[in-house]
């Protein structure tokens, strides 16, 4: 690898750092190709995603990150599977600004459609490489050669490994489109291999940002009022300088941090700092709710779809509802941390930022480097469920480090900083209007949303907290609704449902009281949540099942079957209805009308005096393409199902005029053991040979949705604003 | 100098007495199960066995832990000898980003060396000081429950 020079960085865990003083070492810039899979397309070399080397060791690149939720796992069984080896024989590096193509973010739910399809691809052409390589070197036809296990095997027991093979030509070659996939039986892809990061994070392994311990390593917490848009007061920063073990107090512009050998003398320190008091530096926040002053806010429309139709005729029945939900928080349960290390005009970052090159870019521009001077390095963090402190606390590192040249800055933010200062998921008003005809079916509909934006990931250093503090402050960057199709607020804002004389708009509203971005599904929790409200109560008004009304106003024929597997699974149509008490919902959607279908059905209890809902039972079906890793499938719908129940039963962040007044998990809660469902089950409907449709945020508006209509079928009385609290409930059975 | 037993080793350690536990398992020790979550004791993912009880290490200071035994993650097992709640969490995959795990198991651990056989009632209720945000926690109630087994007990059922 030319221009790279090896140092040892971490003192425990052997993890050996290359750092590319060139930049980007060999995942080549993009070059116009024939239309390829995935992520291929923008990296047609082949070598920009697998290399082989002379001992038949087999290296696979993504620019995706590895976020828990399996994709790791996923990627090498990909790669596995289709050049016939063992997982065991594939080192895969993940999102590395240095070695890895640039893909992005790690988000959207676009890993497996990007990288997996570019990876299977790629790996599809080596194998035909390789298969062509072995018939050249045995003088055979290509059709009396077999791949297995790393060796080519030809006539006459003639046999040659990966290594000797591979070493014969170059694989930075173009991508050729269609080379088909192996076509005999299916070997990895379908099967549910266990995942290779488990073992260590079930022992206690270093898995994680937070473990790395660089030897001369210093401790840093960065100095920051209790929430965003506060500042702290002048503080004796003298006397603080002189604590014990404080190493050094970085000041430039309004950035402050603390250093220190041991971490405990810096928590003391920032202890010491926040003492002093805060103040609100920005505008005050508003007394009102925020629903009502997203509502009512100075917007820009955006069309979000218009099908034709004839108008609802005279006799129409309409129905009319709104619904909202307050701003969410990611709450990842370790707080937002980095490694940051200053070296030779270099700087290197170990981040668990779900986009290192946008970071990067943001970084060079935070500390005046070019960028082929910084490079990013994910490693795993605490889970996100989209963007939370994970880039500003890079950006703290990566100042911090800047004060103290060859130290690597291990810089972590505290539990009330990731509460006060992560971006919120924004709060959201939905009106539906709808028109039902005398058959019973939707005869006019239409979908109005309120939303802050929920894209604030940074692409430049105004996007990072830090770069508000410095002197001069870089320009905060602009929100901007994301277009459809995927769309930010208005996600999942078009039904699946075949309906005419539909439309729908983005009331998009770009002044934003509370810091917002991206949270697991952004827009589709809450549209989700309202459509397949709606869609209950317009089958109430057709006086007609749940299930049947969706159905019949369904065409797409996979989203029927996941339907009816779910609904089957769970014995919609057996259930007891009108039990005291007991109720049965319903939720379905398409993740962005391009993903995985995922639909539900749920059983709840609720307990008349206390109000309390007992989740009894959720079935669910999910369909998405080829399944790689059924259980991998099921562990991301299960952990979706349980965190929305929590988002929709309990969440909202809180506030008074001055700040976030949700600091942490006491004035925040989140569902505990006690109140999660008796029992999930989720069924994958395998799609053999369909394109890998990302999983991750399917679960989320179906869990939401299942959950209104499940506590309206018990007790009568429908819920429209989110949280759907026991005491939301009880004062709906006393209305 | 403070002298601490952990997984059954003494130590000295120079520190701060007032230094959370926590900081010199991580930071001193290169003990690095035991996760940083909260530092107020409302999470678990900074649990620890203090004689033999789950114990939040982010709140205790090492000045207090004179003579008593701290048991961490590190002492069950090792992903090749893994003992029996690493071992059950393996089997049934359960976890995403893993962050809270290794408190969850040192809870779950302390609960089945006192009642192998809990309900499931007290097993949901005994866990409850311990968040996990990926919602994992049908697995991770699965996975006890498969412990609990191996360990000779077993989770019985209850009505909630």
């Amino acid at each position: 690898m030319n221009g790279l020079t090896r140092r040892s960085l971490l003192a425990k865990g052997g993890l050996v750092v290359v750092f590319a003083s060139s930049g980007a070492a060999w995942a080549q810039e993009p070059e116009e190709a024939a239309n390829l899979p995935g992520d291929l397309d923008k990296y047609p070399f082949l070598d920009s995603w697998i290399r082989i080397d002379t001992t038949g060791r087999i290296t696979v690149f993504t620019g995706k990150a590895e976020l828990g939720q399996g994709l790791r796992t996923a990627l090498i069984q990909i790669a596995a599977d289709e050049l016939e080896v063992s997982p065991a024989s594939i080192d895969l590096i993940m999102a590395d600004t240095g070695r890895t193509p640039d893909e992005g973010v790690t988000a959207g739910s676009h890993s497996m459609q990007n990288s997996g399809m570019a990876i299977l691809n790629a790996a599809a052409n080596v194998r035909a490489l390789l298969t062509d390589a072995a018939a050249w070197r045995f003088a055979s036809s290509i059709d009396q050669i077999e791949l297995q296990d790393g060796t080519a095997y030809g006539p006459g027991g003639r046999r040659l490994g990966y290594g000797d093979l591979a070493a014969g030509f170059s694989l930075h070659v173009m991508a050729k489109p269609d080379v088909p996939r192996r076509s005999k039986g299916r070997r990895l892809i379908g099967e549910s291999v266990p995942r290779v990061d488990i073992p260590a994070k079930v022992n206690g392994g270093s898995a994680y940002v937070q473990d790395i311990r660089a030897a001369n390593m210093l401790h840093a917490r960065v100095v920051r009022g209790p929430s965003d848009g506060t500042q702290l007061k002048p503080a004796d920063i003298d006397a603080v300088a002189k604590m014990p073990g404080i190493e050094k107090v970085v000041r430039e512009g309004r950035f402050m941090a603390v250093l220190a050998a041991k971490e405990w003398h810096a928590v003391k320190a920032l202890r010491r700092l926040q003492a002093a008091g805060w103040e609100r530096r920005d505008s005050s926040l508003p007394s009102a709710d925020l629903c009502d002053v997203i509502r009512q806010s100075p917007v820009r429309d955006n069309p979000i779809f218009n099908y034709p139709g004839p108008s609802a005729p005279a006799d129409a029945r309409i129905v009319k509802a709104r619904y909202s939900r307050p701003a969410l928080m990611h709450g990842s349960i370790g707080p937002s941390c980095a490694v940051a290390l200053w070296e030779n005009g270099n700087l290197i970052v170990w981040t668990h930022s779900q986009g290192v090159s946008p970071l990067r870019k943001s970084l060079a521009e935070l500390v005046r480097l070019p960028l082929e001077k910084v490079r990013c390095i994910h490693v795993e963090g605490s889970g996100c469920y989209g963007h939370n402190g994970a880039d500003d606390v890079a950006a703290d590192a990566a100042l911090a480090a800047r004060a103290v040249p060859g130290r690597p800055v291990r810089m972590q933010w505290m539990r009330e900083q990731e509460h006060g200062w992560e971006p919120l998921g924004s709060a959201m008003v939905v009106e539906l209007h709808g028109a039902l005809g005398r058959d019973g079916r939707i005869v006019g509909w239409r979908h109005d949303v309120w939303s802050n934006a929920h894209n604030g990931r940074p692409v430049s250093a105004g996007g990072l907290l830090a770069g508000a503090e410095l002197e001069p402050p870089f320009a905060p960057q602009k929100p901007q609704p994301i277009p459809m199709p995927e769309g930010g607020g208005d996600r999942n804002a078009n039904p699946i449902y075949a309906l005419p004389n539909a439309s729908g708009t983005h009331h998009f509203v770009e002044r934003a009281p509370l810091r917002v971005s991206a949270l697991r599904s952004l827009g589709a929790h809450m549209n989700v949540f309202a459509i397949e409200s709606f869609m209950d109560e317009m089958a109430h008004a057709a006086n007609a099942d749940p299930v049947d009304f969706r159905l019949i106003h369904l065409q797409d024929s996979r989203a029927r079957e996941v339907v009816e597997t779910a609904a089957n699974r769970f014995g919609w149509k057996r259930r007891v209805k009108g039990r005291p008490g007991r109720g049965y919902g319903f939720g379905f959607a398409r993740y962005k009308n391009l993903g995985a279908y995922c639909a539900l059905a749920m059983e709840v209890t609720i307990e008349p005096d206390g109000g309390t809902v007992d989740v009894r039972r959720v079935v669910a079906a999910v369909d998405s393409g080829e399944a790689v890793s059924p259980d991998g499938i099921r562990n991301q719908i299960e952990g979706a199902i349980v965190q929305s129940l929590s988002w929709t039963q309990m969440e909202a962040v809180t506030f008074d005029t001055s700040h976030r007044t949700s600091f942490d998990w006491s004035a925040y809660p989140i569902m505990r053991f006690p109140s999660v469902p008796a029992s999930i089950e989720v069924d994958v409907i395998d799609r053999p040979g369909e394109p890998f449709l990302g999983t991750g945020e399917a679960g989320q508006g179906p869990a939401a949705a299942a959950l209104a209509n499940a506590i309206a079928d018990a007790i009568g009385h429908r819920l429209r604003d989110m949280p759907l609290t026991s005491e939301r409930i009880k004062a709906a059975l006393r209305s | 100098m403070i002298s601490l037993s952990v997984n059954g080793v003494a130590q000295s350690i120079d520190a701060d007495p007032d230094t959370p536990l926590l900081y010199v398992l991580r930071d001193e020790l290169g003990l690095h199960g035991a996760k940083f979550g909260c530092g107020l004791g409302q999470c678990g993912s900074c649990t620890v066995l203090v004689d033999d009880r789950p114990t939040f290490s982010c709140l205790l200071p090492i000045a207090a832990l004179a003579g008593r035994k701290v048991r961490t993650i590190e002492g069950l097992g090792t992903p090749d000898r893994p003992g029996a709640l690493a071992a059950a969490f393996d089997v049934e995959q359960a976890a995403q980003c893993g962050y809270c795990i290794a408190g969850m198991i040192m809870r779950a651990q302390a609960l089945l060396e006192r009642n192998n056989r809990p309900t499931e009632a007290e097993l949901r209720t005994y866990l409850a000081p311990n968040l996990c945000r990926c919602g994992t926690h049908m697995r991770i109630l699965r996975a006890v429950r498969r412990a609990a087994a191996a360990m000779g007990g077993g989770v019985q059922e209850s009505s909630r």
